[in-house]
């Protein structure tokens, strides 16, 4: 198939069977994924989806694109290699909240910190999914599971805070419930040159169903979200009537009116921080969409710049120079 | 100089040991020697021998660092057993080293550094100077922080940069005692000093001055000469410590499969100057990351194969046992990565600067699931080039990770090696698939290796990954009989290497008495032991395996020749259980040494030769 013709969401369908249980937040994802994909026209060949362990982790296998379902936590650190050997492609991490931040927590700060050119979605449920049901790095203290039978006594990450404070170039949070915006996002992540830092709350139904209900429900939501829009006043509720004003380093909610514009650009992190402390706040509403994308040189151009560089520099190398030096001495 | 008129002694075969305090320099003085020693025509092998703490306090016993250096008018195959000469700069480095000389041997001090202080910091309670403790040694006393401060009188230095110039006079009266000529170290000061005039003027006339000074003052008996050896090789020849030549064989490895290096690393002694040295070769297209672990090292390698390039990452034993999970990774995904681990002692932390070769089955065995990974082991710095080649061929032929073995005294262990003409090198260029006609991930060719597509190539789109595939298809699998399929496929894939590898060469008597087999850094002392024994007329014969694992053929039809079958290896036996466990109708006695330190050749020819005569 010739990869010029304008591909359909279904073109990035594999052939395998989801194993995923009905329900379950990661079909509207991969949905998702496959509608942006094909939506920016970039051929099958040139994407890899690179995997860790966990339901969620099994994504690059329902996927017409190359893919690498790798081991637990270390997505990032292989996407790192795929990326750095061949920058031509488009590489996507696919991780949970235990992959990615409990025993890969190391590599995904550091990938971030490094700036490598991956987009990475990290399925935020809660919950260990795979290994059926045990508190993750994410899950609210008191969580009773299987393994905290009286309550989690673990106090969790913000994802988005750790991302941030990683120096992570894009930040982004979407829901499984929404899938207009979850595409707009995943364009956002797409477009982003650098890494794109994506949490998405996706629901288990098994493990932990309803845990975002309050964000999700229909009746509720419009009140307890805001979508962050780039360059747009910071509006929300059901008829648009309320907004969000900043005021030193807080948020206050005001008359839609008076609402701040909402600038992800800015090249300090403090605003897009300062925005995640609304998840502390029960009386605030919760943010979703960019919170912050700016642009610095990815780890993958700077590895190439400086091979370009010092090959200008001192010319391409030949085997035999490495090996025949000027302290070498010959016997005849 | 050619004034001199000192009686001339010819020796034909001289150990050196260099030691001082870790800020006297003995290092470069030893490198030095060394290099002048190589153009002078002599084999040589050298190894330093430094603290674990970069700054232990100065003058203490911790702080000693030493290098020695053997060089000889023939072959010669480690870096020597108990030096003739000691160069001792302080009480520490005197105390800590005079047992290992020779009887007769000689010890230069420098009393310069012998004050009641230097005394106490090294921990003595007597003076060793005057306490008899050398008294069968020929001891040499000179004060050698005095002569050099004469020697740069008038120089701009202050007073302790003066000091510091010690080392270059010890090392000036070194080459006047072994007629060695200066002139390659000042073109070396030259090159390194040439911006800075007054660090080039010291460090010269220090030289100049020791050289001199071991002439005028007498101080020596005479002097030696070691001539050179006669019957060398016709070739280029360059120093290299197994470091090196690991990040040499590597690269050239990857060039002569056609691929681009990678290096996916994390610093860990003994193994950081591969990844330092392959930092370098930028201009050979080398990418080299150093990761947030050894974990993600390894990991970064995988993915950089999986994305077309020739992976690799090193480490040593702390850093193998973080990489075990990706190593199956890469067995599962069947991918070609090259994985060095340069051996120190263990377990844990253990002795990270000295030797060991207690990793041999962790290398082979220790993964979960049946994971074979075939192993690879250096034997000396030389041969480390040619053993990182190998790696790289058998990855990329085999579609398979490979485990090369170094350890602390390859790596840090230097000798003249031979450059191999760059066309005779052997090619084994990959070919990647594009035709999707009838392509499958796990389609196999003869070798039973898989076809490798890399991403970018169309309609070749493919996942693979930890889980099992199925053996047709590649999908994932949970079927049971797949499963013990694709087990069996990738246990005959690493089996068959033993059709690509030689049976290893037996030296000795047909029939011999006794039948040494050595692996990796044993090989030196192994080959001078077995040598001087079948000089002596002694039935004695030996074996040095190169591939660990698979074992190569031809091996029972060795060991049956023999009477008896003895391995030195520096772990309680670990080659000896593998082939005891391979080959039960052998008996297979074990020669164990975990101090942390070599096998010397004398300690392993005592150790034959008491065997040799319990049969007689
Ligand atoms: C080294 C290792 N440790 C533990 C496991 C078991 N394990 C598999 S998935 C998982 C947690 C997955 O949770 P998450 O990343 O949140 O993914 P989800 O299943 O929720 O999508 C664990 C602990 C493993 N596969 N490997
Ligand atoms: S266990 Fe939960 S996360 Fe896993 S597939 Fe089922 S619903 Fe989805
Ligand atoms: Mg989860």
């Amino acid at each position: 198939m010739s990869e010029l013709q304008q591909l359909k969401a279904k073109d990035f369908k594999s052939n395998q069977e989801i194993r995923w249980c009905p329900g379950c937040g990661d079909y509207s994802i991969i949905a998702g994924v496959q509608a942006v994909l094909a939506d920016i026209g970039v051929a099958r060949e040139n994407v890899v989806m690179v995997s860790g362990i966990g339901c969620s982790s099994r994504f690059p296998y329902y996927m017409e694109t190359y893919g690498f379902h790798g081991i637990h936590g270390r997505a990032n650190a292989i996407a790192t290699g795929v990326k750095v050997a061949n920058p031509d492609l488009q590489v996507w991490v696919i991780t949970g909240d235990g992959d990615g931040l409990s025993i890969g927590g190391n590599h995904m700060i550091h990938s971030l910190r490094r700036n490598v050119d991956l987009k990475i979605i990290l399925f935020n449920n809660e919950i260990y999914g795979l290994t059926k049901g045990q508190y993750s790095p994410t899950s609210p203290q008191g969580l009773k599971t299987k393994t905290s039978p009286y309550g989690s006594v673990d106090a969790p990450f913000n994802p988005l805070q750790l991302a941030l404070g990683s120096g992570s170039t894009f930040v982004a949070r979407t829901l499984d419930t929404q899938p207009k915006h979850m595409k707009e996002v995943l364009a956002a992540a797409a477009a982003h040159k650098g890494s794109a830092f994506v949490e998405v709350w996706q629901n288990c139904v098994i493990f932990n169903d309803g845990c975002f209900k309050d964000w999700t429900d229909k009746t509720t939501r419009d009140e307890q979200t805001i979508m962050l829009q780039p360059g747009q006043p910071m509006v929300y509720g059901k008829d648009q009537d309320k907004g969000l004003k900043i005021d030193g380093f807080a948020l206050k909610i005001v008359p839609a009116a008076e609402a701040s514009a909402w600038d992800p650009t800015v090249d300090s992190a403090g605003p897009a921080f300062v925005m995640t402390q609304l998840d502390n706040d029960p009386a605030m509403p919760r943010p979703f969409g960019v919170f912050r994308s700016v642009r610095k040189p990815t780890l993958d151009e700077l590895v190439h710049e400086q091979i370009g560089t010092v090959t200008t520099k001192r010319g391409p190398g030949a085997l035999k120079d490495l090996l025949y030096t000027s302290d070498c001495w010959t016997v005849d | 100089m050619s004034s001199d008129t000192s009686e001339i002694i010819r020796q034909d075969d001289v150990t050196i040991r260099f030691a001082g305090d870790s800020g006297d320099g003995m290092q470069l003085t030893g490198t030095q020697f060394t290099d002048t020693t190589a153009l002078v025509g002599n084999d040589l092998a050298t190894f330093p021998d430094f603290p674990a703490e970069i700054r232990a306090p100065a003058g203490t016993r911790a702080g000693v660092s030493g290098f020695q250096i053997h060089f000889s008018s023939a072959d010669i195959y480690t870096p020597g057993d108990a030096p003739d000469v000691l160069v001792a700069m302080n009480p520490a480095a005197l105390i800590i080293n005079y047992k290992d000389l020779k009887p007769g041997g000689i010890v230069l001090v420098n009393t310069g550094s012998f004050t009641e202080k230097d005394l106490e910091r090294a921990d003595c309670k007597t003076n060793p100077l005057t306490d008899g403790s050398l008294s069968g040694f020929r001891v040499i006393q000179e004060d050698i922080n005095q002569r050099t401060i004469e020697a740069l009188a008038g120089s701009p230095l202050g007073k302790k940069d003066v000091l510091r110039c010690k080392n270059f006079f010890t090392l000036g009266m070194m080459y006047w005692l072994f007629s060695r000529p200066i002139e390659p170290t000042l073109e070396w000061l030259e090159e390194k000093f040439g911006k800075k005039p007054d660090l080039f003027d010291a460090n010269t006339r220090a030289l100049k001055a020791g050289y001199n000074h071991g002439e005028l003052l007498r101080l020596f008996q005479g002097r030696y000469e070691v001539p050179k050896v006669d019957n060398v090789e016709p070739g280029t020849y360059r120093n290299i410590n197994g470091n090196q030549a690991v990040a040499l064989g590597l690269v050239a490895g990857a060039e002569l499969a056609g691929l681009k290096a990678f290096l996916g690393s994390y610093p860990i002694t003994p193994a950081t100057d591969i990844l330092q040295y392959m930092s370098v070769m930028k201009n050979h297209g080398v990418i080299t990351c150093q990761m947030e672990d050894e974990i993600a090292g390894i990991c970064t390698a995988i993915g950089a194969s999986f994305a077309g390039h020739l992976g690799m990452t090193n480490t040593s034993g702390p850093g193998l046992a973080l990489k075990t999970e990706a190593m199956g990774l890469a067995v599962i995904t069947e991918l070609p990565l090259v994985i060095v681990n340069v051996q120190r002692g263990g377990p844990s932390t253990g002795l990270p600067t000295k030797v060991e070769q207690a990793d041999l089955l962790q290398c082979i065995f220790g993964r979960n699931g049946e994971a074979p990974i075939p192993v690879i082991s250096c034997s000396s710095p030389a041969d480390a080039f040619e053993c990182a080649v190998e790696a790289c061929r058998i990855a990329v032929e085999y579609m398979t990770p490979v485990i090369l073995l170094s350890d602390n005294y390859i790596a840090n262990g230097a000798e003249p090696w031979k450059l191999p003409a760059i066309e005779d090198l052997p090619r084994f260029e990959v070919k990647f698939v594009t035709d999707p006609e009838g392509y499958t991930p796990y389609t196999r060719d003869a070798k039973l290796a898989r076809a490798w597509a890399k991403p970018g190539t169309p309609d070749l789109m493919h996942r693979i990954g930890g889980l099992e595939k199925d053996a047709r298809t590649g999908n994932v699998s949970y079927d049971p009989d797949n499963h013990q399929i694709m087990c069996e496929t990738r246990l005959a894939k690493v089996m068959g290497i033993r059709d690509s590898i030689p049976t290893p060469t037996y030296y000795g008597p047909d029939a011999p008495d006794l039948l040494v087999v050595s692996w990796g850094s044993t090989y030196g002392a192994t080959r001078s032991a077995v040598e001087a024994l079948q000089k002596e007329g002694r039935r004695i014969g030996r074996l040095h395996m190169r591939h660990m694992y698979p074992l190569p053929y031809g091996l029972p039809e060795i060991f049956a020749s023999a009477r008896r079958i003895v391995l030195p290896e520096m772990n309680f036996g670990q080659l000896a259980r593998l082939l005891t466990s391979e080959y039960p109708q052998f008996k297979f006695e074990q020669h164990y040494k975990v101090k942390g330190k070599p096998f010397f050749a004398p300690e392993l020819k005592a150790h034959f030769r008491t065997i040799l005569e319990e049969m007689a």
